[in-house]
């Protein structure tokens, strides 16, 4: 029975190889100087219902910034862990994740939500259980002030800056008098009314409003609604009928189409080359940011594409056939560095530093073009907790998606409409 | 759009979604006449069919038309198959008990629903139309050297949508022939009319009951590979044929064939023109009020019998 207790020469060896692979592992050597509690952050995911696609695609960004960002050391030395719940890409479920994320998870922050109708479902809980909220949303919600203090959208553009500072190119060089198709809720009132403004105020008509309920699968009987006098038709579409959409687009119109400027959340996930999307050949489409990689491509996109695993043409490396939300998806991987970022001003160390990493996130203004912020130079408004950036537009060339202009951030800017640091937390 | 014109895009559109949810519903409607099972899981079969359809013309390749012929052949056998063995695993169990089959059904649906999310994703996935090419179709007026034809903006249709409504007919012909001509029909009819007789002059209830089951999904299954091409396959897309289906089987009467395809025409066209002239949220506000009107005036539907 003595045996056990005896130390052997070769088990000494073993333990001695063991510690000392423990302490080569790059884990235990970048996280030894904290408690290694890692900090928790509640990832709202549209794993399923009809934002399954673009929820996806924000899972793998996801990963890829937190991997990047544990393998630099984490943030103020602890490991960043996500904890990832399916909201189903409804509002009531929304709010009930949130709320897990809170009370359950032990959460020290929620993000990562696209949807507009699930944002503006789960910001109250988000608000109630002063949770910090970083929505990835593209809404104009959290700009308008409908929202809270606690919600910030610091990594993606919203859409009326979207529409303002395209609206003139648009009656520019495509025509005035134009029709939109849009989808009949939040995200597509967005749409309809700060596109129909910027238009107006750039001297163009919009001559056609043409709403479609978000879980319609076939759009022919739609169109004849479109006047015959429309110069430019202005389309937008998500869920999973996007495809149909375009191609019914496409068969209405025959040879005889308008103009046609979409922007590319009606193709997102779909390939470009898809039988029946032929004819968007020459269109012109609005993109967060530009799914092939262009000619003028930074390092930074490059390093980026790299990191998720997507190729020149936007869709994943491991399947040609699984594109990418490439328009909207890196505002998950620089949301997650603006996190880390204000962590790092804040000192934040648990959950009772979350009002003062509000107030850091408020308190930022330029943001550099960089590994952070792939996409392009932001400026962030601390008041309404929105973000401003670069916009494209690209040309639908021989099946792919050529960028032909540019924004500049000034383009997008429009007066506050709230200031979020006078409310109270 | 002038009137015209406009007019008969909507009855085009109409009858395209009104030749496959006649199949879709005809499934449902056998079932319930011959087995009395609500078959609440049916909107999946037809989900099913889109998705196998998916993945056979992804796994043949090739020529576009070789992996749909082979999607309208493999993908209802499919369904029929797995359909057969939730009867055989399921509902044979609870003695086909309605209430039972009720619940069970809502849970194969879950079952079925969530296992193509895991097995085939949650994205929606297009399968290539055999051939599809816009018709610009032309329209008459009356111009200064008297009648002329030209081609209005925007009035077409594609090859393929025209093939969908063609096959509906040819497989509804197809079907009553099969109903009316062939022995197992017969036992089928025999089967509906009075189970105990049916099984007192040796028909193999059981047997009929699981192949009912497996052809009602079968037909749902091919009324989805007929509009995978036009829409595309989607883990979610089985709720709205369900809905539709059941609106129509309640307003043509239970368990009759003959009152399922006049009523699947009536919604399905109404559906068609109603939402190209004013709106899609008026056509599905009237077809559920046209519900309620049968449930209350004739309970029995159009063409059902009053039980005796």
């Amino acid at each position: 029975m003595t045996s056990h207790r005896l130390t052997s020469r070769r088990s000494l060896l073993k333990g001695a190889a063991a510690g000392g692979l423990l302490a080569a592992s790059p884990l235990a050597a970048r996280f030894a100087s904290a408690q290694s509690e890692p900090i928790r952050i509640g990832f709202q995911q549209h794993q399923t219902g009809i934002g399954a696609a673009y929820g996806r695609w924000y899972g793998r960004t996801t990963e890829a910034a937190v991997k990047a960002i544990n393998d630099a050391g984490g943030i103020n030395g602890r490991p960043v862990e996500i904890v990832a719940e399916d909201d189903g890409t409804d509002p009531k479920r929304g709010a009930e994740v949130i709320e897990k994320f809170a009370t359950q998870h032990n959460c020290d922050i929620a993000f990562g939500t696209l949807f507009s109708h699930v944002v503006m479902g789960s910001a109250p809980a988000a608000g109630e259980l002063k949770l910090p909220y970083f929505v990835v949303s593209e809404g104009h919600h959290v700009a308008s002030g409908a929202l809270n203090r606690w919600t910030l959208q610091p990594g993606i553009t919203d859409v009326k800056s979207q529409v303002s500072s395209m609206a003139p190119w648009v009656t520019d060089t495509l025509g005035k008098k134009v029709t939109m198709v849009f989808p009949d809720y939040a995200f597509g009132h967005d749409h309809r009314d700060f596109f129909s403004a910027a238009v107006k105020a750039a001297g163009g008509d919009v001559v056609g409003l043409i709403p479609i309920p978000p879980t319609e699968t076939t759009f022919t009987k739609y169109f004849p609604q479109i006047p015959r006098e429309t110069e430019v038709l202005y389309h937008v579409m998500v869920g999973p009928a996007v495809l149909t959409f375009v191609k019914e687009l496409g068969e209405f119109f025959g040879p005889s189409a308008p103009a046609i400027f979409g922007f590319i959340d009606s193709l997102e996930a779909v390939d470009l080359a898809s039988p029946g999307l032929e004819f968007l050949d020459g269109t012109y489409f609005w993109e967060g940011n530009p799914r092939y990689a262009q000619a003028d491509q930074s390092e930074y996109d490059k390093a980026f594409r790299a990191a998720v695993g997507v190729d020149d043409t936007g869709a994943s490396t491991s399947d040609a056939k699984d594109v990418s939300t490439y328009a909207h998806m890196w505002g998950c991987w620089e949301t997650l560095y603006i996190i880390k970022a204000a962590m790092e001003a804040s000192g934040y160390a648990g959950p009772d530093d979350r009002q003062a990493l509000v107030e850091a996130v408020e308190a930022m203004t330029d943001m550099p073009e960089g590994m952070e912020h792939p996409q392009g130079p932001k400026l962030f408004n601390g008041r309404t907790h929105q973000v401003f950036g670069r916009q494209y537009v690209s040309q639908a060339k021989e099946g792919r998606l050529v960028k032909v202009h540019a924004t500049s951030i000034e383009d997008t800017l429009y007066p506050d409409e709230v200031d979020y640091t006078t409310m109270s937390f | 759009m002038e009137f015209g014109p406009h007019l008969v895009l909507a009855i085009l559109e109409g009858a395209v979604g009104a030749a496959v949810l006649a199949l879709t519903a005809l499934g449902l409607s056998l079932v319930f006449g011959v087995m009395r099972v609500v078959n609440v899981a049916h909107g999946e079969f037809f989900m099913l069919g889109a998705v196998m359809a998916w993945f056979v013309a992804a796994a043949i390749g090739g020529h576009p038309a070789v992996g749909f012929i082979a999607a309208l052949v493999i993908a209802p056998l499919v369904a029929g198959v797995i359909a057969m063995a939730a009867d055989w695993l399921v509902l044979k169990r609870v003695n086909y008990d309605p209430e039972a089959t009720i619940v069970a059904t809502i849970g194969l649906l879950y079952i079925m629903q969530q296992s193509a999310l895991m097995l085939y994703g949650p994205e929606a996935r297009p399968v290539e139309a055999p051939f599809n090419s816009r018709i610009a179709l032309p329209w008459v007026e009356w111009g200064e050297a008297g009648l002329q034809l030209y081609y209005p903006w925007g009035f077409g249709t594609t090859s393929y949508k025209l093939f969908v409504i063609v096959a509906a007919v040819v497989l509804l012909l197809a079907f009553w022939a099969f109903l009316s001509r062939t022995r197992f029909g017969l036992v089928m009819r025999a089967t509906q009319l009075d189970r105990e007789t049916a099984l007192a002059f040796g028909i193999p209830v059981e047997t009929v009951y699981a192949l009912v089951f497996g052809l009602g999904a079968a037909l749902a299954a091919l009324a989805a590979v007929l509009i995978v091409p036009i829409q595309q396959a989607h883990y979610l897309m089985g709720g709205d044929p369900l809905l539709l289906s059941f609106i129509v089987v309640i307003i043509g009467g239970l368990g009759s064939i003959r009152g399922t395809i006049v009523a699947a025409l009536l919604i399905g066209m109404s559906d068609g023109v109603i939402s190209v002239f004013f709106s899609p949220t008026l056509a599905k506000i009237l077809a559920t009020l046209l519900v309620a009107l049968v449930l209350v005036f004739r309970p029995q539907g159009l063409y059902g019998k009053t039980a005796t």
